[in-house]
């Protein structure tokens, strides 16, 4: 036979097709409508909840397990295996009332549950990273760093099987929005008791959401199935779940893009035009509770100076760097705390050089350094360092750009380092001018400001340090009006803008691809988007009930 | 053959002494710590994660223990990944990255060694040109551009094969196709470039020269005689390939989302996870020790010079 280009083509499109076929097969319709495929950016470091510290785990335990308060479509804290609480005269005991609710084995959920949980996430070893998240529980920080042994100590007890009582440290206003972090979630005590920390293999997974554990392939995916147990069960769509740790932006927009993922936890901010063109309605950007933040090292100098730590902060164009560089609707930074946070008016207070030209801020900043003795005969010299992750990289030369501009005698290095390598440099004060990022952990102005308390320690990386600081947050602990607590945070924040104990550069927004297939999906500026909210559009054309 | 068998995995037991010891050293006094991240911790609980992990005790007795633990065939737990141990991490990833590694090995061998011989025996005529050409593309562009321009093509525009991922756990055909095929691009390339220079060198020789004269067909001449003898320089170059694809590669690992080790071990390595990068370590070491003594052994079916003593 003569072999013809033609022929070649012709067979190779017969193979190609008929691979196209194989891989297309598998799987009926209603079982594709209640099946999402979820990109979630990351492989899940553990699903232990004591054990846990990503944001993309908290996406798959939010599922699996159901705490005291939970969240809403919006993110927003709703009332979860508590049905409503109390909280007495000083702010200072909270009681819960818990629903009749099972485990997936049908075992009752208890408060016993609870107070084991929380008990566990104190003691258990390897100790747990996230514990400190619980430290407004009375003596929660001095059983955890073990200068209390006995645990019963802790201030969280059982009344009864349906009673929870939890006594602060210091009045909290904010303690529901703190117990949707999944460090605060029950865990099976009956379960756990039997396989210790194996208990988060799916083989013995119990959990009380309304999904339990299938399958865990590391590095491919999780499987997360229907509970029928769970309370809610009734109200839920999707018969089950995969969660793909999507590393690669890239990889995961093609998959988004020819539908083997429905969703992805994230997208390059640099593709965002594309895949507006590609995939129109796809994007979702919202602005996130977190910061990109530089960092002066306040103990030596140059930094010790306020004038320069001045003058290097107004001269940095963070809205070229939001607009030119990042194009993801990034927000220039010139407050601490960042938009969409609970009970606080991101923005009322700001750096004093906000609104300038960048010209007026450059004269500014030169006149600042003259006065601080630096010239051409004492040249400003300084190394930034950054983490060279995401944008990071590409926003360091821009800035050192930036300050080159002041004036000649102003000599930047910048030096890029891996993640972990850059926090141990910040943590052991081996920086100059170093970057950070911070996401809160709930949703709470306290979860920014206080990064610059004299006892916050060790992530006070710059150790900023003023009295008059330390002295409103503490005024902010034992408020108990949210208005006036918020009022004194404000001052706070106000204070430690002024002496320039940080330098904002960027709120941060989360950005998702979610495919207009998925139904009940509500963008929010914590970026939790529970999936027993989720449905997809064929699911609701069936019009099928839910199983129970 | 089986004496110098053992000499040879004899010999390889130091080697293997030597290459965990440097890991182990270089791993430990690099900087950054797997305790670092945005959120840093109180000093008291990094000591307790540091007596947990037997980070407290000097370097020197750490090392004793991993060896002893290595002696009775324990990696330890991942310090990352908490719900998995360093063996179930290397257990998952292995298989994924052993079936494409050697899935590109095949491929890269039967179409790199006859694009070679063919290109040799055509030499400096336009196949040879074009074929050398070809392979010169192959080896300059990174299997990082073309990834996802295989991606993009069959699996967005065409929409023939899926663009990343298992499916569900299982690997397919379709699923392996891309990666295997962007793997075996540059070995390609490489192959065919290593077996053109050397059957060109083989086919001036004397002994080809004899069989020719002896009346033999072009056709034996190659199979019989030039073919063993040139294929020699790929069979040392086979050994270290073999073992630098099955032990996965981070872009095609990334780039299509598959499970393999490659990827476990850079991310380990930048997150130190020690001991998961130390187990990749001691797992690429022994491949290429084994590897590299199943070259030679085929060198002495290949060429008939060659006697192990």
């Amino acid at each position: 036979m003569k072999i013809t280009h033609r022929s070649i083509a012709h067979a190779t499109t017969a193979l190609m097709l008929s691979l196209a076929l194989v891989s297309c097969g598998g799987g009926n319709e209603a079982d594709k409508a209640r099946t999402l495929h979820f990109g979630n950016s990351a492989e899940p470091l553990s699903l232990d909840p004591h054990q846990a510290s990503g944001v993309w785990e908290n996406r798959i335990i939010g599922d699996l397990l159901i705490g005291l308060v939970t969240d809403d479509p919006k993110g927003r804290p709703i009332p979860g295996m508590a049905t409503g609480w109390t909280t007495s005269s000083d702010g200072l005991v909270w009681t819960f009332k818990l629903r009749d609710a099972l485990w997936s084995d049908g075992v009752p959920v208890t408060a016993d549950d609870f107070v084991y949980a929380w008990r566990r996430i104190m003691t258990t070893k390897p100790p747990a990273k996230y514990a400190s998240i619980l430290y407004v529980i009375k003596n929660a920080e001095q059983i955890y760093d073990g200068r209390i042994k006995d645990v019963t100590q802790l201030g969280v007890r059982a009344i009864d099987a349906k009673t929870l009582e939890v006594t602060l440290d210091h009045p909290a206003p904010y303690l529901p929005g703190l117990l949707t972090h999944y460090t605060s979630f029950p865990i099976p005590k009956h379960v756990v008791e039997k396989v210790g920390s194996a208990w988060i293999k799916a083989e013995n997974f119990v959990g009380n959401g309304p999904f339990k554990l299938k399958q865990w392939k590391p590095n491919d995916f999780v499987h997360v199935v229907r509970n029928t147990n769970y309370y809610e069960n009734a109200k839920v769509c999707l018969d089950q779940i995969f969660y793909y740790p999507t590393t690669d932006d890239n990889a995961a927009e093609r998959r988004v893009r020819t539908g083997e993922l429905d969703i992805n936890a994230n997208f390059s901010g640099s593709r965002l035009e594309e895949i507006n063109k590609n995939l129109p309605g796809y994007a979702r950007i919202h602005s996130y509770t977190g910061l990109t933040y530089y960092l002066f090292n306040m103990r030596k100098p140059p930094f010790n100076d306020e004038r320069v730590r001045a003058a290097i902060s107004m001269t940095a164009d963070r809205e070229f760097v939001t607009s030119q560089i990042l194009k993801a609707k990034q927000e220039p930074a010139y407050s601490l705390v960042p938009p969409g946070v609970a009970h606080y008016t991101s923005g009322a207070v700001t750096t004093d050089f906000k609104g300038q030209s960048l010209q007026t801020r450059l004269v500014r900043a030169r006149k600042l350094l003259e006065e601080a003795g630096y010239g051409p005969s004492k040249p400003l010299k300084f190394t930034f360092s950054f983490r060279n992750t995401n944008d990071n990289p590409r926003v360091a030369p821009v800035v050192q750009q930036n300050w080159a501009k002041i004036a000649p005698w102003v000599q930047v290095d910048i030096l890029g380092a891996e993640t972990q390598i850059n926090y141990e440099k910040l943590r052991n004060g081996d920086f100059q001018l170093g970057d950070a990022g911070w996401i809160s952990d709930f949703n709470d102005a306290k979860n920014f400001v206080y990064l610059f308390q004299t006892s916050t320690d060790q992530l006070n990386y710059g150790k900023y340090s003023n009295p008059e600081f330390d002295r409103l947050m503490d005024a902010a602990d034992l408020e108990k009006d949210t208005k006036k607590r918020a009022a004194l945070m404000q001052e706070a924040e106000a204070l430690v803008l002024k002496e320039n104990g940080l330098m904002p550069m960027w709120f941060l927004t989360n950005r998702n691809l979610v495919s207009p297939r998925i139904t009940g999906w509500e963008d929010n500026a914590v970026d939790i988007h529970r999936a027993r909210y989720l449905c997809t559009t064929d699911a609701l054309k069936s019009a099928t009930l839910p199983k129970s | 053959m089986l004496a110098y068998t053992m000499r040879r995995l004899l010999v390889a037991i130091p080697t293997m002494l030597v290459i965990i010891t440097v890991a182990f050293f270089m791993m430990r006094f690099a900087p950054g710590s797997p305790f670092d991240s945005e959120r840093a911790l109180s000093p008291e609980i990094r000591e307790q994660l540091n007596r947990f992990y037997g980070f407290d005790k000097p370097i020197f007795q750490q090392f004793v223990d991993y060896l002893v633990g290595l002696g009775h065939l324990q990696l330890g737990p991942s310090l990352i990944y908490k719900d998995q141990s360093v063996s179930e991490i290397i257990a998952s990833g292995f298989p994924v990255s052993l079936s494409i590694g050697l899935c590109a090995l095949v491929l890269a061998t039967c179409v790199g060694v006859p694009m070679g011989l063919f290109a040799a025996l055509k030499q400096n005529s336009a196949p040879d040109y074009s074929i050398m050409a070809l392979a010169m593309v192959g080896i300059c562009v990174p299997s990082l551009v073309v990834g996802p321009i295989l991606s993009l093509v069959f699996g967005v525009y065409l929409g023939w094969l899926p663009t990343a991922g298992l499916n569900l756990g299982k690997m397919t055909f379709e699923t392996l196709l891309l990666p295997v095929v962007t793997l075996s691009l540059a070995q390609i390339a490489i192959i065919s470039r290593l077996v053109r220079s050397s059957t060109v060198e083989i086919l001036r020789s004397n002994f080809v020269r004899t069989a020719r004269a002896k009346g033999l067909s072009e056709f034996q001449v190659l199979s019989k005689h030039a073919l063993r003898a040139a294929l020699l320089p790929l069979v040392s170059y086979l050994g270290p390939a073999c073992a630098a694809l099955i032990t996965g590669s981070v872009v095609v690992e990334t780039v299509f989302q598959l499970p393999g080790i490659g990827k476990n071990f850079v991310t380990s390595a930048l997150q130190r996870d020690y001991p998961v990068v130390m187990a990749v370590v001691i797992l690429y070491a022994g491949l290429i020790i084994f590897l590299n003594l199943m070259a030679d052994l085929a060198y002495g079916l290949l060429d008939p010079k060659v006697k192990y003593e």
